[in-house]
């Protein structure tokens, strides 16, 4: 056992402690950081995807009023390099995808410094590119290992074999398109360097993440550079890892010896280099007996990388865990392509994995004869398919039944395309959910103190980007110190605070809490109740015994209603409602935010989301917010998450499983099911847009 | 973006002659497409000339029982006005059907006729466009265009006018008042923007200088009898894939006469003479719609990637009449 928590604060439905700084503007995000005499960059862009730059003409910019500095690659400070090429920008003249930074104008207002940028004349020498995702490219490659640290490729029993003997089958290819993370708040960095230091204040996931970056790329000591980052809007992992825009303010900060200097990306530049989900072409074939229980599953996907550097998402993770199945193969290929490189969306991996799947045992279910939920339940696992572990604790079945007795699953017409309710074809349809919990022992350290007014200070580099983060570890710290909520105060956000690992993988609470506790029983065990002022207790995050012995996720089941308009195909989601087995809540509130948010993504890329890539050219061409289509609220009627009361003593002492992801895994799916049911159109590519049922 | 000066205009006059007068002047109306323009770099006026504190912010009745709508009414106010819900509920579903709340707060009756094209080429200045430089070639013609035009179109320019106002306008057969230096003209709302031809860079027939100071909705009796139908994407906040404003006079299972316009189709909003043409006299029947429909689109050349809507408008088609004929409509 982890020494479970006795939950007091825990399971409390609390208010945001950070609420009311937020909602009066008062909370300080990163651009909002008062700095004397701040200076602001623009940067300059490649507008070929492959070659060289042969001239870079500033005088025209240079000669603007009220311009600072211009950077080329051809005068940039020099940065330490082999490390990583999407880090080591304006080293070399060479251009690896439209949209690269590849200059930078700082001047005394971001008009000017825009106006400059756009005065900057580039010459380049073109090489042919290539951004075209297929399946059937002669390089597709297999990466070493993906995302996560997983198995590039697996294999148990004969799966070819046992598709071929199967009495039922499944054989079809499915697509998700590219995908770009935009949080509300785009990516920021104020950057000061002077005698006494590099200080910069970003919006990240991370600090100290971001700090161990910034250090091995300027060859510099990380006990120079301070990063801040107590509020964050949103980054769903594309704040997760330092990107290029904070190495580019950076250098301008070099160069500006002493002066500020504010960066803030335009919408339109959040399509360029800070990340997106790659697009997914995925063959799953699933067989079975005629009743339904599974003999084969596999699932082949092909993605792309940038040439650059590799990023290789585990899309197939879901496939090699979700359902029992004796033979199963699974592999990830990828294309390199003359793209930035991809990287962490909202659960990689999970997200786009589980959608071919599911989707996949929709149409199993069809052809067996049988209710969706009734397949899966009949292909439940004993032990986890992957490690043959057992679960610390698995209650799908759990989910996808209650979820079936509160979203009145019961009654549904087996046939689709059976029910026209003025004007529309109504389905209803579900899926499953999965997120591993991940945890990363060693990597998250907190300090608990006594001070002189009586009060519990809690520290820990910890970053709360709009997940809940500031209230939850202070619910945890109080239940951990046996005290009221009210006497904690939590300190987060900034490297001169113990260090803590980044907000991803949904494991901030299991990494940062479990620090608190540990720290919080060190101080008690030292200090008993009744401390003193200035006393005070540090420890880090130990070892979780029971990973080896178990295997770890938290589950969801979720149902859609969907109505297609008969005339325009136009689709709708009255209603989607998802039921969780995640561990403890910590806090109901900020939780269904999180599964609430969750689900509205997934929605958001059923229907909508899709980065157009223009081939031509190279770059996404459907990059602002009108174009490229995220979920409104005329989307979103009734979104409605539920969760079971799941104790799991193996996870960690809080007996949380994470829930920042869960919610998007396997929406799409239960949307596309549900979709399929009111018309009959089986959409096996995201998204599932009007034209498709015309 | 570059360095611009702002002026309020006093009066119509002077801010017609400084426009007039200033080839890199530009009225701005509510800046929600202005503003988007210049900080693109695909506008790069170096003087702009507000002219919201006109006093032309009026919905008033016309002797003949018409309506003039100033160009400075808020799109917000002109879908809520009452004689506008009452008389011409097409306009103010299509009103209501564009943009956001906080931009219909904001965009202004002229403002919203002279928006620009949402063409994804056009909107990124490291794109050719001959909209936005004349010669440059089009880059859409090969690329995304899954919004783009299937009716009247040129190898010019297959752009589509995002504006659902305007479409609503042209079916009302509306009259665009323009004040210009030498006094005052009227354009027909149908004949306001033009195909694009040889020439994709002038979205309409307004010369430089020309001030939209108001509209005028003719009276139309049966316009209480329409309906403005949009089909999108998502279901607010996005442009027309396709829509349909549409008016219909019935009697006596015949169609005495009938407006239609279609949106999302065209670099203009697509008055569809020859629907109506079809329709007038017949009967109002779905077979009749229908007919009418596929004699409208007949001409249509779709582009790779919006062959749906051909599709799409006929099925908006039919269905906007047969909701206005009565959904009994044989
Ligand atoms: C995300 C987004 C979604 C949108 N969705 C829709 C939609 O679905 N449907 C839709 O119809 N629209 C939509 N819009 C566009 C919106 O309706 C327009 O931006 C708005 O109507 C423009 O009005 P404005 O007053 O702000 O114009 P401005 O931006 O001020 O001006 C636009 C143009 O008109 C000129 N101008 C302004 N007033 C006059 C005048 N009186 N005389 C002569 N010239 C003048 C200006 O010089 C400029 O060239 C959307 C906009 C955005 C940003
Ligand atoms: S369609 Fe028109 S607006 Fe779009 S790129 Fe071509 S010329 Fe420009």
């Amino acid at each position: 056992m982890t020494g479970l928590l006795r939950p007091r604060s825990i399971g409390a439905n609390r208010q945001r402690v950070d609420g009311p700084a937020k909602v009066t503007g008062t909370a300080p995000y990163a651009y909002e950081h008062p700095v004397p005499n701040p200076a602001y960059l623009h940067p300059v862009q490649a507008t070929i995807a492959r070659g060289d730059i042969t001239d870079m003409r500033t005088d025209e910019a240079v000669g603007l009023d009220g311009v600072l500095a211009v950077l080329t690659p051809f005068d940039a400070p020099r940065l330490e390099t082999g490390q990583d090429a999407e880090l080591e920008i304006l080293q070399s003249p060479e251009v690896h995808f439209r949209g690269q930074l590849i200059g930078a104008v700082v001047a005394e207002t971001p008009e000017i410094a825009r106006q400059a940028a756009g005065l900057v004349r580039v010459s380049y020498a073109r090489r042919d590119h290539d951004v075209s995702l297929s399946a059937d490219r002669s390089d597709l490659y297999r990466p070493d290992e993906v995302n996560a640290g997983g198995e590039t490729d697996t294999r148990q029993g004969d799966p070819d074999g046992a598709f071929a003997g199967a009495a039922r089958a499944v054989d079809a290819t499915y697509t998700t398109p590219m995908y770009h993370n935009n949080p509300m708040e785009p990516h920021t960095t104020v950057a000061s360097w002077d005698s006494t230091g590099l200080t910069i204040y970003d919006s990240t996931q991370g600090v100290h993440t971001m700090r161990q970056v910034v250090a091995s790329t300027f060859g510099i000591e990380e006990s120079d550079i301070r990063v801040v980052a107590p509020y964050v809007g949103g980054g769903f992992g594309s704040k997760g890892t330092p990107h290029a825009n904070i190495v580019l303010t950076v250098l301008a900060a070099k160069r500006m010896a002493g002066r500020p200097v504010k960066y803030a990306l335009t919408r339109q530049q959040m399509f360029s280099f800070v990340g997106y989900r790659t697009p997914t072409i995925q063959r799953v074939r699933l067989g079975a007996d005629e009743h339904g229980r599974l003999v084969s599953l596999s699932n082949h996907v092909v993605e792309q990388t940038s040439r650059i550097k590799e990023y290789a998402e585990q899309s197939c993770e879901p496939a090699r865990k979700m359902y029992a199945a004796p033979n199963r193969g699974t592999s990830h290929r990828l294309a390199p392509l003359d793209v930035p490189v991809p990287s962490w969306m909202r659960a990689p991996g999970e997200c786009p994995g589980m959608f071919a799947p599911e989707v996949a045992m929709d149409e199993l279910a069809q052809a067996c004869d049988l209710d969706p939920i009734e397949l899966r339940v009949r292909n439940e696992p004993e032990t986890d398919p992957a490690s043959g572990l057992p679960f610390s604790s698995r209650n799908l079945v759990a989910c996808l039944r209650e979820g079936a007795r509160r979203f009145g699953w019961a009654g549904r017409p087996a046939l689709a395309r059976s029910t026209l309710e003025g004007g529309w074809w109504v389905g209803t349809g579900v899926a499953s959910s999965a997120y591993p919990v991940h945890q990363s022992p060693g990597s998250s350290t907190a300090t608990v103190r006594f001070t002189a007014d009586r009060r519990y200070e809690v520290r820990i580099g910890a970053v709360d980007i709009g997940t809940g983060a500031w209230t939850a570890l202070t619910q945890i710290a109080a239940d951990a110190l046996d005290v009221p909520f009210e006497d904690v105060d939590l300190r987060i956000g900034d490297t001169g605070l113990p260090a803590a690992a980044v907000a991803g993988g949904s494991s901030g609470i299991t990494n940062w809490g479990w620090a608190i506790v540990e720290a919080a029983r060190a101080f008690r065990e030292k200090f008993g109740a009744g401390p003193s002022p200035g006393d005070e207790r540090t420890a880090t995050q130990p070892e979780n015994p029971h990973t080896e012995r178990f295997a770890m996720s938290a589950y969801g089941a979720q149902f859609a209603e969907v109505r297609v308009d008969t005339d325009t195909g136009e689709v709708r989601v009255p209603r989607l409602l998802g039921v969780f087995a995640a561990g403890r809540i910590v806090n109901p509130r900020t939780a269904r935010s999180q599964f609430v948010g969750g689900m509205t993504m997934g929605l958001s890329m059923a229907l909508h989301e899709e980065s157009v890539t223009d081939e031509r050219f190279g770059f996404v061409v459907n990059h602002d917010l009108a174009e490229y289509h995220i979920a409104a609220c005329a989307d979103v009627r009734s979104v409605e998450a539920h969760w079971l009361d799941e104790h799991d003593p193996y996870v960690n002492p809080m007996g949380t499983k994470g829930i920042g992801e869960i919610g998007i895994v396997g929406t799409a799916a239960a949307i596309a099911n549900a979709a399929y049911h009111a018309t009959g159109v089986r959409v096996r590519d995201l998204p599932i847009t009007a034209d498709k049922f015309l | 973006m570059i360095p611009f000066d702002y002026r309020r205009a006093d009066d119509v006059d002077s801010a017609v002659a400084t426009v007039t007068g200033n080839p890199r002047a530009a009225f701005l109306g509510g800046g929600t497409n202005l503003v988007d323009h210049m900080k693109l770099g695909i506008a790069e006026p170096e003087l702009l000339v507000d002219v919201t504190g006109l006093p032309l912010d009026r919905v008033e009745e016309l002797p003949d029982g018409g309506l003039r709508i100033g160009t400075n009414v808020r799109n917000s106010d002109l879908a809520a006005h009452p004689l506008v819900r009452e008389r011409y509920p097409v306009l103010a579903q299509a009103v209501l059907a564009g943009a956001s709340g906080q931009l219909r707060n904001l965009a202004t009756t002229g403002g919203n006729l002279l928006q620009r094209t949402r063409c994804v080429y056009f909107q990124d200045v490291t794109t050719p466009c001959n909209k936005r430089t004349p010669g440059e070639g089009c880059a859409a013609l090969h690329g995304y265009t899954r919004y783009h035009a299937v009716l009247g179109a040129s190898p010019h320019c297959v752009a589509v006018h995002p504006s659902d106002l305007a479409v609503a306008l042209t079916a009302l057969d509306a009259v665009v008042r323009v004040r210009r230096a030498d006094g005052e003209r009227t354009v027909r709302a149908s004949a306001l923007h033009r195909l694009p031809g040889a020439h994709a860079e002038r979205d309409t027939v307004l010369e430089h200088g020309e001030l939209i100071t108001a509209v005028d909705l003719p009276p139309l009796r049966f316009a209480a009898n329409s309906r403005y139908r949009k089909a999108r994407d998502r279901a607010s906040y996005a442009f027309a894939l396709v829509s349909v404003a549409a008016a219909l006079d019935v009697a006596d299972g015949r169609v005495r006469d009938v407006r239609l316009a279609l949106g999302g189709v065209a670099h203009k909003p697509w008055h569809a003479t020859l629907a109506e043409h079809a329709m007038r006299g017949g009967p109002a029947t779905v077979d009749a719609f229908q007919a009418a429909a596929d004699a409208e689109l007949a001409e249509a050349e779709p582009l790779p990637d919006n062959g749906f809507k051909l599709k799409l408008a006929r099925n908006m088609i039919v269905s906007a009449l047969r909701g206005l004929a009565g959904e009994d409509a044989p």
